[in-house]
């Protein structure tokens, strides 16, 4: 109880990798830090070892030898979850259906034999801040999905928890509720400004909620950074394909110029070589009438999205590019035109290993 | 190292309930073949018991045999129409149908047994036929084999496959030989092993309906156990377990197989 | 011919069969019991008579005391054998389930072998103690018979409703400070009360209507089917043994009745 502050612990994950017992490697050896209440997202396809490491940091799986889990400083590696004090909100909620919404939300201080009046003001605290007012003697089926992403998001934080881990808790949710309270979560853990370890497969989730986002791949960390810098300097290919929509061109380097079949591209970010993987955002392109000279190509096909239009153009490139453009515009398929990107724009990215 | 003390002492328990329930049987097993239970298995290992038992009660064994069939017969012909009749037609009626069915399952068979003695006790020569006791394992055992295929209608959507084949122009006999019992295969596979193990099983109504001349294994079972000496009891009880535990591997088997799908 | 009648087709073979051998002997036996000396009242006899009563009490305290004994030892067993993984699991899982289909006489026989006059518990007994324990042939060998045939069914229905048991709500208990036992209290065990009640129920229910198990063990064991086979066998009490028989189906239907209403499957006595 002694690491329990207003703002949770800084926690530092040392060396952590799971291998399972049938040798199937979950994780590869792995270093965090996470600073007192910063929120640090997991971000990967399924299968990536994210919640693997959720769960080493929440004391649910032990590391391979070797591994350590530290609070503020002091290792836990060997503390099973009841001795952590995590707050964890489960993609199932994992609401205790023999109980009301406020015992759930009470349960972890009943354990810690807070007192009653206590443990019921603390309740009606965290009742206000999440938004479930009136519903308190409700139990869990009587609950809408949202309703009961809140329950367990209240029960999680209700034991000033030195970090609560978050694993996938919007998932479950259809996409307008999951948008909505994604803003709502986004507020709460401002509000709260509690260490938190988020994990989820949607970029969208990572952007908005991480101070700093952990992409993973297969096992492995394959970028740490701000939503800024994994969007606008993703590490490799798969950071940029994973992260938003990318067009990732292959070509010749002819000093400062990309050399496309479509013409010739100024780059800022060049290096000692001639051959090149670049990364050119779609709504970092531009669409102008065909230049004299420059990049030109032909309008395949334009989906139009209401508040912009995707545009895919042929014979720019090695590859036909995807262009989010306004939807001002118009374009018609067939009709040959320019593109003018930003030398800046276009990220060269090491090629595949 | 707490949660392994837990985990020793749990599984130390469950050893010994399985202890509990498997000495026994192995036990009878081992008097079985042994040429004198109480001297203890060096007296020797003897198939004279199980010939003895051959001897006195093959035919109350080739009698079990033909009643689980008979039964099965029965439960098969009635049964999966009546299921589909049953699933097809749903809402209430339908209920009633299936709780009335069902209701043998939780009426001691003691009570059916004296409700057949008295229904049918005078009609002599119905009493001292193998009907007697058919019509008792087919009440018995009908309610598993309408669920069992009830429980597999109810997971592929038979009225599509029936409206489907409908569509097709085929009459509802065609549809049902076609299409209807082809689907229902797993199911009709599981109840049919339900129904003759249960048969062959069958003690409570059975002893009430038996005659001196319509004995079955369970019957003798009973017999050699007030009377015969120990070994040929087990050899007896040996009998009946290879008969049953091929029937209940395949069940488990079948019933795995259904989870993994 | 149209599919209505189609389907009433199919129905008729079941609804022939039920009538005359199920629905047609069960009102005869309604009937039989009011048909002795004392008229309607037969059916109170059960009650009233001090003698039946006894039995009847004795029935009940046999079959709460199974299906207490059988409801704790199948709870422990259970949750093990779901929630845990290691060599030799499947086996023990087989060797607890197979004697689900043991019909009531071979198990009567089971607890000759282990608690009869050349029981093992007798021989171990006397070797250790010079006394030798004999117990099969009185109730509480009926006791230890039904819980061997209660103990299979009650862990399968533990072990199935502990797979349907949500593995985050364990943790979810935990990483707000449970333990161990805390979480069995407030977790795991009323999640596992529907099945828990169910299979309860059908402990009871057939350790109420057993009748295999105490015909093998002897036949003067105080029990509720017995009397109704000694009365009807070697007293020839027809009306007596008929309402018995009747009280005890409606009293084992109720107990099932309730356990499908908590449980919704199916549930099905044996013996």
């Amino acid at each position: 109880m002694s690491t329990m502050t207003r703002h949770g612990a800084a926690l530092k994950v040392e060396n952590c990798g799971k291998t399972f017992a049938d040798g199937t490697c979950a994780l590869a050896r792995a270093t965090l830090d996470i600073a007192q209440s910063e929120t640090l997202v997991l971000l990967g396809p399924s299968g990536c070892g994210k919640t693997t490491l959720l769960r080493i940091v929440a004391g649910l799986e032990n590391p391979d030898a070797g591994g350590r889990v530290l609070f503020d400083g002091k290792d836990l590696t060997r503390q099973p979850i009841e001795k952590r004090n995590v707050g964890m909100v489960f993609q199932s909620y994992a609401l205790f259906p023999n109980m009301t919404v406020a015992d759930n939300i009470g349960y972890g201080l009943k354990i810690r034999g807070v007192k009653r009046a206590e443990r019921a003001a603390r309740v009606a605290e965290l009742v206000v801040l999440t938004n479930l007012g009136g519903l308190e003697d409700r139990r869990i089926d009587q609950l809408s999905g949202g309703q009961r992403q809140r329950v367990a998001l209240a029960r999680a934080v209700a034991i000033r928890p030195s970090v609560l881990l978050l694993d996938e808790p919007l998932t479950a949710l259809d996409a307008a509720l999951r948008e909505r309270l994604r803003g709502e979560l986004n507020s709460l853990l401002r509000t709260l400004g509690i260490t938190a370890i988020y994990v989820t497969h949607d970029q969208a989730e990572a952007m908005e909620l991480g101070d700093r986002i952990v992409v993973m791949r297969k096992g492995a960390i394959a970028q740490i950074g701000t939503p800024r810098e994994i969007y606008f300097t993703p590490a490799d290919r798969f950071v940029a394909e994973f992260v938003g929509a990318a067009n990732i061109i292959e070509a010749p380097i002819d000093g400062t110029h990309l050399v496309l079949p479509g013409g010739r591209q100024p780059i800022a970010d060049s290096g000692p070589r001639n051959q090149a993987v670049a990364m050119v955002r779609p709504e970092t392109i531009g669409i102008v009438e065909a230049p004299a000279s420059g990049l030109t190509g032909v309008v395949d096909s334009v989906r139009f999205a209401g508040d912009r239009q995707r545009i895919i153009v042929r014979g720019a490139a090695s590859i036909p590019l995807t262009v989010d453009a306004p939807n001002t515009i118009k374009v018609h398929a067939g009709e040959r035109i320019g593109l003018s990107i930003e030398p800046n724009s276009i990220r060269l990215l090491p090629a595949e290993g | 190292m707490r949660d392994r003390i837990i985990f020793i002492l749990q599984l130390l328990f469950t050893l010994l309930v399985a202890a509990f329930l498997a000495v026994p049987a192995a036990l009878s097993i081992a008097a079985g073949v042994t040429v004198n239970y109480f001297r203890g298995i060096q007296s020797g290992i003897t198939l004279q018991w199980v010939a003895q038992v051959w001897e006195l009660y093959a035919g109350t064994i080739m009698a079990s045999i033909l009643i689980a069939l008979g039964t099965l017969a029965v439960t098969l012909v009635v049964g999966i129409p009546a299921a589909y009749a049953l699933y097809v037609r749903g809402g209430r009626l339908a209920r009633l149908v299936e709780e009335i069915i069902t209701l043998p399952l939780a009426i001691p068979g003691l009570a059916i047994a004296l409700a057949l003695l008295l229904t049918y006790g005078g009609f002599g020569s119905f009493r001292r036929s193998w009907l007697f006791i058919l019509a008792g394992h087919v009440i018995f055992t009908m309610p598993f084999m309408v669920r069992s295929v009830m429980a597999v209608f109810a997971t592929i959507d038979v009225k599509s496959l029936d409206e489907g084949a409908a569509s097709l122009g085929a009459a509802p006999w065609r549809r049902f030989i076609d299409v209807i019992v082809p689907n229902a295969a797993p199911g009709i596979l599981a109840g049919s092993l339900m129904v003759v193990t249960l048969s062959l099983g069958e003690f409570n109504l059975t002893w009430m309906l038996h005659t001196p001349l319509t004995k079955t294994l369970p019957v003798g079972l009973a017999d050699s156990y007030a009377s015969m000496r120990l070994e040929v009891a087990s050899a007896y009880t040996l009998i009946f377990f290879v008969m049953i535990i091929p029937l209940l591997v395949a069940m488990q088997w079948i019933g795995e197989r259904g989870n993994l799908r | 011919m149209s599919h209505i009648s189609f389907v009433r087709l199919c129905l008729l073979p079941l609804a022939s069969v039920t009538a005359a051998f199920f629905l047609l002997p069960m009102a005869r036996l309604l009937l039989a019991g009011s048909e002795g000396p004392r008229g309607l009242a037969e059916y109170l006899a059960i009650i009233l008579e001090p003698r039946y009563r006894t039995t009847l009490l004795n029935t009940l305290v046999l079959a709460a005391a199974t299906t207490v004994a059988t409801l704790i030892i199948a709870t422990i067993a259970g949750l093990f054998l779901q929630r845990q993984r290691f060599p030799g699991r499947t086996i023990l899982v087989a060797i607890l389930t197979f004697p689900l289909a043991f019909p009531g006489v071979v198990v009567g026989f089971m607890i000759i072998l282990l608690a009869g006059r050349q029981g093992l518990i007798g021989e171990v007994s006397s070797r250790l103690t010079g006394d030798k324990l004999v117990f099969a042939y009185s109730i509480h060998g009926l006791f230890l018979g039904y819980l061997y045939f209660s103990i299979p069914r009650v862990i399968l229905t533990i072990m199935a409703a502990a797979q349907k048991l949500d593995p985050g709500l364990e943790e979810a208990a935990r990483s707000l400070g449970a333990s161990p036992w805390a979480v069995l209290r407030d977790v795991i065990l009323p999640a596992l009360t529907p099945a828990l009640i169910a299979s309860g129920a059908i402990a009871f229910a057939t350790a109420m209507g057993a009748f295999g198990t105490a015909f093998t063990l002897a036949t003067n064991i105080d029990v509720l089917p017995m009397l109704i086979y000694t009365e009807f066998t070697l007293a020839g009490n027809l009306a007596t043994s008929a309402a018995l028989s009747v009280g005890l189906g409606v009293m084992t239907w109720l107990m099932l009745a309730l356990a499908r209403s908590f449980a919704g499957s199916s549930v099905a006595a044996a013996g």
